[in-house]
């Protein structure tokens, strides 16, 4: 069996899944083609994400935990993008807080300059101490009246400064851009020193989004989320309404309200589908073009592509904003899926190391890999807690009804999730570690 | 009075906090740096071992609890400590016999040691959460202070109260004694200036013929005991969850990287600096300086920097500050 064969059949075999998924409710298989769909658009999102990943990690060796943050960043966007326009949030505060992040901006531009073209010596310090103490108090004076008189509007349904009431399909790009600008800001400081410590500076920028996220609330709304957001499709309810489609609907043997759900999420399906067969093929002509060779020199010897000239550090920015970017879409894309933003749910093991665990099973350095390992462990990660639960029954299925130890063992099998995920990824790296789809 | 008033302020919500949360910084901060210095690599699943060891621990405090064993004033998990020690010892050397060899075999780069630790996190975490669950667990019992503030304020006549937790004492005595007794054993036995010497020179050491499987074996030891500890006094003070352990991995490893990675003496003045700017940073100083300051100077906000949700942001921001000047630490630490 050829290599390319190998690799369509597991392609194949992750349709069948998730065909069967919408097919049948044997053992773990829910029989609806909602869930199905389901788990094909997020698993679409998700190998969108572990491209992203991919061409940080397999093209160029960095070693990024912050996914996180790109992804609900990419999620920002989307409020900032498409929510309407509330002018009086922007009559009462909202110039004024795009005037303090201007000063804070010009604050930390200021301390760079010093640091930069004073002579080092207790001078410097001293400038450099008087300029950031200044800085953050005038940031702060300008800033904490000007968020009070936002947030003092309509709290129980705005309370932030809206949106632009651009279509959302727009936030998509938006998301990456902003991705980016974060991943400038911290490839800038943190590449260039050791590998792990690039790791603990994502995982650093990731906590800190988030918290802004949370507790911003003149941003997007913080814990108290921002629901309802546009949406590229008609909603279900319109869909039920409409005669010509419930008519539609009759011819294909459906109920109008399973026919409305599954239409909506198939068009989901379709946009997302396009995006990422789009970004993997970009992906896959830097990978074949004479800037992929470069990065992956790099990758495999930085002193010897140093030695022949190439600028180690800034091709490493580039590729480090070019993969928080892809995140960041994939972050726009999901929020516009969910309609909502809710920054509670973000959680490092699902949106980070989940997408880690992506790349290295699909095989990092391809993109096809990645592709597949993020609709495969998707898929997993959706699946593992009935297949747990149908385990634990297995396993209690002697033990007395009503036992302690069964109902620990029964309500525990939901945890089994995280303990798979390790598990296969310290697997596949003990054993296979090129991933189900090598780097040629 | 005033000026005593402020102090005793400041000591009641800055000092005795920080030290407890440093105390408590210092010995995760100490694990990550020995396994940095002897492994060479940046265990990710560290904040899931220790939660792994206070789990063990709660688990064998309620037996205790339950056939009615107590240490009196003291929190019953005092008693259980050992237990949980001996079984992260298990389990960290049992990850080690079958995750961590291959790859040392292999001469793996650390990035790859760093990916495994993700994995084993991973797992880790799915433990914990599979036995004891992912919701809250508080486990203290005994004395609740060893000086409460109405005591305080009966005691002195002051307006301000001064509380000390009975975890928050316990904290930094078990601190100083395990820091003690680590750098004793570090500096003084064979086994400590063995592994001293790996950590410096891993060729030379092997030539000298230190047997690198002993060292390994025992730096797992040491920090399966340090990890636990750290969990339990950290659980003990604030309270068990598994995932305020898995987050507290970015504190940990800014105070190890600030101290110097790989630089024992630098993880414990981390640990302390991280924890001490966090809570200056995050404290609204309204109270303390309404006491300091004449009351013409007498602040009307709250006069707090940054909110407590940000206390990532300070050790994140002190880590990248350290990071940009001085790489190898404030205590000259590795470069690998």
């Amino acid at each position: 069996m050829t290599d390319t064969m190998k690799h369509t059949l597991l392609f194949v075999f992750v349709g069948v899944m998730i065909l069967l998924e919408g097919m049948t409710d044997f053992l773990f298989f829910s029989g609806s083609w909602n869930s199905a769909l389901v788990i094909l658009n997020m698993g679409l999102i998700s190998a969108i994400m572990a491209i992203g990943v991919n061409i940080q990690w397999g093209f160029a060796g960095l070693f990024n935990v912050g996914i996180m943050g790109f992804t609900a960043l990419g999620g920002l966007a989307v409020v900032l993008v498409s929510t309407p326009v509330i002018p009086a949030a922007w009559a009462s505060g909202g110039v004024s807080i795009v005037m303090a992040l201007v000063m804070g901006a010009l604050t930390v531009v200021a301390a760079v300059m010093v640091t930069k073209f004073m002579p080092a010596g207790k001078l410097r310090a001293l400038v450099l101490a008087v300029v950031l103490i200044a800085g953050f108090f005038v940031y702060r004076a300008i800033f904490d009246p000007a968020v009070g008189s936002v947030e003092a509007i309509n709290p129980a349904l705005q309370g932030n400064i809206g949106g632009l009431g651009l279509p959302v399909l727009l936030a998509w790009p938006a998301g990456g851009l902003l991705a980016a600008g974060a991943a400038w800001l911290i490839g800038k400081t943190a590449l260039g020193l050791r590998s792990d410590y690039l790791a603990i500076a994502t995982l650093g920028i990731a906590e800190i989004i988030i918290a802004v996220l949370k507790n911003e609330d003149w941003l997007s709304r913080g814990v108290k989320n921002v629901v309802g957001l546009p949406r590229p499709l008609p909603y279900e309810v319109d869909l039920q309404n409409d005669p010509s489609f419930v008519e539609r609907a009759a011819s294909w043997g459906m109920d109008p309200v399973t026919a409305s759900t599954v239409y909506v999420k198939a068009g989901y399906a379709v946009m997302f589908a396009v995006v990422l067969l789009a970004l993997l093929w970009m992906a896959q002509m830097a990978l074949k073009s004479p800037w992929g060779r470069m990065m992956r020199a790099i990758r495999d010897n930085e002193t010897a592509a140093e030695a022949m000239g190439k600028d180690v550090t800034r091709r490493h920015l580039q590729i480090f904003v070019l993969g928080s970017a892809i995140c960041g879409i994939a972050g726009a894309m999901m929020t516009t899926l969910d309609s909502q933003m809710t920054p509670g749910t973000y959680n490092p093991l699902r949106f980070t190391f989940l997408i880690w665990v992506m790349v290295i099973v699909g095989g990092s350095g391809n993109n096809f890999g990645a592709v597949l390992g993020g609709m495969l462990i998707w898929f997993f990660w959706i699946k593992v807690e009935p297949m747990g639960i149908l385990l634990m029954e297995l396993v209690t299925s002697g033990m007395a009804e009503g036992s302690a130890l069964k109902g620990h063992l029964m309500e525990s099998a939901s945890h089994m999730r995280l303990f798979t995920m390790g598990l296969i990824l310290l697997l596949v790296l003990r054993f296979s570690p090129r991933g189900l789809i090598p780097e040629k | 009075m005033d000026l005593l008033n402020a102090l005793v302020a400041l000591t009641n919500f800055v000092i005795v906090p920080g030290l407890a949360y440093g105390s408590q910084l210092a010995l995760g901060a100490l694990g990550v740096t020995l396994i940095y210095g002897i492994l060479r690599f940046s265990n990710f699943a560290h904040g899931d071992t220790m939660a792994f060891g206070a789990m063990v621990t709660i688990l064998f405090t309620w037996l205790f609890q339950s056939v009615g064993l107590s240490a009196g004033p003291l929190p019953t998990a005092l008693l259980a400590l050992p237990f949980g020690i001996l079984g992260t010892i298990a389990l960290a050397l049992f990850t080690d016999k079958t995750v961590y060899r291959f790859y040392r075999q292999q001469k793996a780069k650390p990035v790859i040691f760093v990916m495994v630790s993700l994995g084993v996190m991973f797992m880790m975490n799915g433990i914990v959460r599979f036995i004891i669950g992912p919701g809250d667990q508080r486990f203290t019992d005994g004395e609740r202070f060893v000086i409460s503030a109405r005591t305080f304020k009966k005691l002195t006549g002051l307006d301000e109260g001064l509380a000390i937790k009975t975890t928050e004492a316990l904290t930094v005595v078990t601190a100083v004694i395990v820091v003690a007794v680590l750098f004793w054993f570090l500096n003084k036995t064979r086994t400590g200036k063995s592994m001293r010497a790996y950590s410096d020179n891993e060729d030379l050491a092997l030539l000298s013929g230190i047997n690198p499987e002993r060292v390994v074996m025992y730096t797992w030891m040491i920090v399966a005991a340090l990890a636990t500890i750290a969990g339990v006094l950290y659980g003990l003070d604030k309270s068990f969850k598994p995932f305020t352990y898995f987050q507290l991995l970015l504190p940990i490893f800014a105070s190890a990287i600030v101290g110097g990675l790989g630089n024992p003496i630098g993880a414990i003045a981390g640990g302390f600096i991280i924890a001490f700017s966090e809570v200056t940073i995050t404290y609204a100083w309204k109270k303390v300086l309404t006491y300091g300051l004449p009351d013409s100077l007498a602040p009307d906000g709250l006069v707090q920097l940054l909110s407590t949700d940000y206390k990532f942001a300070v050790s994140f921001a002190i880590l990248i500050v350290v990071l940009l000047f001085k790489p190898t630490g404030l205590f000259k630490g590795k470069a690998v």
